[in-house]
């Protein structure tokens, strides 16, 4: 195993993550079974003020969530010159079959908690706190998936085993290393550019048709987190083929590198927060009919809806600059 | 106070919420006065306050040290291996490292893909006067007569000697060889050449008296460095008793060696981090009577629980964020400018000619990310409950004490 700092600091925040949900989640077992509103008893007081507390312990938990994916993703660069054959993260996070799931759990986490965040804030809204139960109710099933990061990041980072030099004379030159760097399979770029633009269409039209009728949230949501998958796969596919202009480098997270003047910071954060929004609008599309929630509920739709498309639209307008500034020719 | 004062005009906006400009404005404004309380808040306890601000700012300095100084040093061994050679060839007796026939550079030569090849003499000298080992080495290309050398700065110093001064070593004969040091290297590249004695091959040849024609070991030039794994590997195919050495090899070595070092000191300061844990547990857990009527007067006059709340959060948030930069100011300046005399006898390793240097001064996001993981976010955890705890408190019960 390797002991380096950020492996220390990844698994202290790995740690009190699933420390403050497991804390949570012991609540709100008890929440779900006792929570009365029209109740004024002493355990329903109690239970009330808690909330503040869980909800406190949610927004540590998004921070600390998106911290560790941008230090996990950092130490897998900064650890490639360790392993025979890794270039950068990708191959760090090749070397064994968990690094790819750690940080696929890493990014539903942060939109779990996003998502929770957003229920909150809208649940805090109405008087009578209507969507206590479903805000609980999910709060236990982010909680296993922090317990899943925590076993797979320490199984990933006991599995890493460098080849070093390790002594002066006993050591034999270190074999080539085996499959790593094993590139993400490239999509041919005239389909995979087709696909990408017309997600941008389909999401103006489906944010603009939510605009109008409330009740497409699901719809909105669903082309949301469906151009966030699109995305990736077209930085994958082409877009760091752009940025690199080498047309065999696919790897997503060397646009973090300050060789590429920290482009991906300004692709990845729209991308993001504007899939937060979207998948968020969609969630919460239903609550308009909940009475306590009418006033309040188009503000918020229409918040969440303006920031999603403002996301996207930041995150195309760059990727098309990129494209367009670069000197590769893909397609001609 | 000016601040409550202040605040007191807007607390009857209570939802956090901003779908439109106007209600963002108010949020804003919000937290604006929520800062300005926090900050009276904080000076009118100044002694309490100051002492956990000390302790925290001493946290993040002693953790940033270890962190700036390794990366440092981590980046000063890559610069310098940049311009070491692709691959070095030894020759290897029995498992330990022999003297490399001349005959091999020809078949070194051989290789597709090397594009030139040189032998390299050199070896190590045990100074009884000063207690330490000196590297020799010839260095052909300063045309440096018969018993004419170049020492390293640190070595002059150390010795005592100039340029124009004898350096008499003892042969491998047991005669006495005395050396004119023509110019010392420049102290630029102290880190490299603080112990080292350039010479000409003929003073190394009566110096030590190696076998005819044989060499330390063989410096490879390598046409494409992608391609320097694949003539290794044909290296030991065709000269078995070889050892190729990869640059990327050594280079990797150091970084794994810093590595487990700045790790190990990391997890040796945990125990520190643990007990500032306790102390801002137990300063946010033990609020003063003071502080409790102050929380119930509060509440009585409209604030909420999710404000009294906030502003604990902005009490960590400001107290952090000083102790964040003072540490790391402090800690940037004492690697950088201050010789980083703390860890540096950990970190750095040690030995009797060991070269100064001063490290060139860099910023690292990761590194930023990695302080404030175990500083800042186990600190938030300690005090999160704590802080809950006083914001849910009944005001007619602290008031009444």
């Amino acid at each position: 195993m390797l002991i380096t700092p950020a492996l220390v600091a990844l698994h202290l925040i790995a740690l009190c993550v699933s420390g403050a949900l497991l804390l949570a989640s012991g609540f709100a077992w008890t929440l779900l079974r006792h929570w009365d509103i029209a109740s004024g008893s002493e355990l329903q007081i109690r239970l009330e003020r808690r909330t503040y507390l869980v909800s406190t312990l949610l927004g540590f938990v998004l921070g600390a969530e998106l911290l560790s994916l941008l230090l996990f993703v950092h130490s897998a660069e900064s650890l490639s010159s360790q392993f025979v054959g890794a270039m950068c993260a990708t191959g760090v996070l090749n070397i064994n079959a968990f690094g790819f799931p750690t940080l696929l759990l890493k990014i539903a986490l942060f939109f779990l908690a996003a998502l929770w965040l957003l229920l909150n804030r809208v649940d805090q809204q109405g008087h009578d706190y209507p969507l206590v139960r479903v805000k609980y109710a999910l709060l236990l099933a982010i909680m296993p998936l922090a317990l899943l990061e925590l076993l797979l990041q320490s199984a990933y980072f006991l599995g890493l085993k460098p080849e070093v030099i390790t002594s002066c004379c006993g050591s034999l030159f270190s074999a080539e290393g085996q499959g790593a760097a094993a590139e993400l399979a490239g999509w041919p770029v005239r389909p995979a550019l087709l696909a990408f633009y017309g997600m941008a269409g389909l999401l103006l039209g489906s944010g603009a048709a939510l605009w109008r009728w409330p009740a497409l949230g699901a719809l909105f949501a669903a082309i949301s987190g469906l151009t966030f998958v699109v995305a990736i796969a077209a930085i994958i596919a082409f877009l760091s083929l752009y940025v690199y202009e080498n047309p065999n480098h696919h790897c997503p997270f060397c646009l973090l590198k300050a060789g590429y003047d920290y482009v991906g910071y300004a692709l990845y954060l729209p991308l993001f927060a504007a899939t937060a929004a979207g998948l968020g609008a969609g969630l919460l599309a239903p609550c308009r009919h909940i009475a306590s929630l009418r006033r309040v509920m188009p503000g918020e739709m229409r918040w969440l809806t303006g920031v999603a498309l403002a996301g996207f639209g930041a995150f195309y307008v760059l990727a098309t600059a990129l494209i367009l500034r670069s000197n590769l020719i893909l397609l001609g | 106070m000016p601040g409550a004062s202040r605040y007191r005009d807007c607390d009857t906006v209570l939802l956090p919420a901003f779908p439109d400009q106007n209600e963002m404005r108010t949020w804003l404004e919000r937290q604006n006065y929520l800062i300005d309380y926090t900050l009276a808040a904080l000076l009118r306890r100044k002694t309490r306050n100051l002492g956990l601000l000390l302790v925290y700012t001493l946290l993040v300095f002693l953790f940033a040290s270890v962190l700036l100084l390794s990366q440092g040093l981590r980046r000063e061994a890559a610069t310098l291996m940049q311009d070491a050679p692709e691959l070095i060839v030894q020759k290897l007796n029995a498992g330990r490292h022999d003297l490399l026939p001349a005959a091999w550079l020809d078949t070194l030569r051989g290789i597709r893909g090397v594009s030139a090849v040189r032998g390299r003499l050199w070896g190590y000298y045990y100074d009884p006067a000063v207690k330490a080992n000196y590297t020799l080495m010839v260095a052909p290309e300063r045309g440096l007569t018969a018993d004419a050398i170049m020492v390293g700065a640190t070595l002059a110093r150390v010795r005592e000697v100039g340029v124009g001064d004898y350096l008499s070593l003892r042969a491998a004969n047991g005669q006495p060889l005395p050396l004119k040091i023509t110019a010392l290297l420049d102290s630029t590249s102290e880190l490299l050449s603080a112990d080292l004695l350039l010479l000409s091959e003929s003073a190394f040849h009566q110096l030590f008296q190696p076998p005819a024609d044989t060499y330390t070991d063989a410096v490879l030039t390598v046409r494409n460095p992608r391609e320097a794994r694949t003539i290794a590997g044909k290296i030991t195919l065709a000269l078995p008793a070889s050892r190729p050495i990869l640059r990327a090899e050594i280079l990797r070595t150091y970084d794994a060696l810093f590595n487990w070092r700045e790790g190990i000191v990391f997890l040796t300061l945990g125990t520190l981090l643990l007990a500032f844990l306790i102390l801002a547990w137990d300063k946010a857990a033990g609020l003063s009577a003071e502080e409790k009527r102050e929380i119930g007067i509060l509440k009585a006059i409209g604030w909420e629980t999710g404000d009294i709340l906030r502003m604990k959060l902005w009490e960590g948030t400001l107290i952090s964020l000083t102790a964040f930069l003072t540490g790391y100011a402090l800690a940037y300046v004492q690697v950088f400018y201050g010789g980083a005399r703390l860890f540096a006898p950990v970190l750095k390793g040690w030995a009797v000619l060991y070269p100064e240097f001063r490290l060139t001064p860099a910023v690292d996001l990761q590194q930023l990310l990695v302080l404030l993981a175990v500083t800042v976010l186990p600190y938030i955890v300690a005090t999160l409950i704590p802080g809950w705890r006083a914001a849910i408190a009944d005001p007619d019960a602290v008031m009444r004490g």
